[in-house]
């Protein structure tokens, strides 16, 4: 290619270019922040139980197994969406889900359960959020995967899909759980 | 009607600012240095405020973290690491210069400097391409004509 026609398409080269890293740009999800956490062990926290608020929660009565901690709420609406999903999932058996309660009112979070069925194994009260600053946690619903030694392993922030539990969350619960 | 609205949108606006307001602390001194903190830190719930700008619900619980923090008298590097450990980098407004982030602080600088290269560049290029034309023997003659009788209008 001589030097004028390398010239004359320069300017086209450079606006390729930049529409390709546009057009990447699109297809991110800003609200997705990745997690500094994954990798790490799960902060320390021992909470009263939702439905026997007499009993507590620690996170190291939670060792050698693998679980999810699903952060939700009754006043949380993208909950609402991904419900089914949890309450379909909690039917196979596969892993067990423990919710965290944020900053949610314990007799609306009950009857929210009684309303939509209740996928939990437990949910743990975090009523006034400090836990789940300590996840990190800012769009309620999120979803952690930690493993049989205390660390989180994934996050998944918003509603979990069919889809996500099918491609990432399960097939890393598997994993995890063979390990 | 629309003055109604409006003033009644107002109104409730008031309202929203009093349900904050039993939030803040009674100690002056101690609200400025906060809000020095908070103007570092990203809200994470509405991306391009600052948790002092936001009203978000936990922007209000992160500007309690660093009130109690304050109190306990940890500095301003300790809180933002408390942030930085729990929700990212991305909580700063001035994201640290590591690895990850040298294309995010060099990248306009080099495409400024390769700019500059390139402007410099053409720019002696067509200094050199554009020499001033010698005229020729006879555009000579006709330029001389032209200055001793310079045509009448």
């Amino acid at each position: 290619m001589n030097s004028t026609t390398f010239k004359r398409f320069l300017p086209l080269g450079i606006f390729i270019v930049l529409v390709g890293f546009l057009a990447v740009g699109l297809t991110l999800n800003p609200r997705e922040v990745p997690s500094p956490l994954i990798n790490k062990p799960l902060p320390q926290f021992k909470l009263a139980i939702l439905s026997e608020p007499d009993k507590t929660i620690a996170a190291q009565d939670m060792l050698g197994k693998v679980w999810l901690l699903n952060v939700w709420a009754s006043w949380c609406v993208a909950c609402r969406v991904e419900h089914p999903v949890l309450v379909e999932l909690a039917k196979t058996n596969q892993v067990p889900i423990y919710g965290l309660n944020y900053k949610d009112k314990s007799p609306a979070a009950t009857a929210w359960l009684a309303n939509f069925g209740n996928p939990y194994a437990q949910s743990l009260i975090d009523a006034d959020g400090l836990v789940g600053i300590d996840l990190g946690v800012y769009g309620v619903p999120e979803t952690f995967v930690v493993d049989k030694q205390g660390v989180i392993r994934y996050k998944q922030i918003g509603p979990v899909t069919p889809e996500a539990l099918r491609d990432t969350i399960l097939p890393l619960v598997k994993k995890l759980s063979a390990s | 009607m629309k003055v109604f609205l409006l003033a009644l949108a107002l109104c409730s606006s008031l309202f929203v600012q009093a349900k904050v307001a039993p939030n803040t602390s009674a100690d002056p001194a101690l609200e400025a240095r906060m809000m020095l903190i908070a103007e570092e830190l990203r809200c994470l719930v509405c991306q391009n405020e600052t948790i002092a700008a936001s009203h978000a619900d936990l922007a209000i619980d992160l500007k309690n973290q660093i009130r109690i923090k304050l109190t306990q008298g940890q500095s301003q590097k300790q809180i933002l690491d408390f942030m930085v450990e729990r929700y990212g980098d991305f909580v700063l407004y001035r994201p640290p210069l590591k690895t990850t982030t040298v294309l995010l602080w060099l990248g306009p600088f080099t495409l400024l400097a390769i700019a500059a290269m390139m402007l410099v560049l053409n720019v002696r290029r067509r200094r050199r391409s554009v020499q001033p034309a010698a005229l020729s023997d006879a555009e000579v003659t006709k330029a001389r004509e032209l200055l001793a009788n310079p045509p009448q209008n």
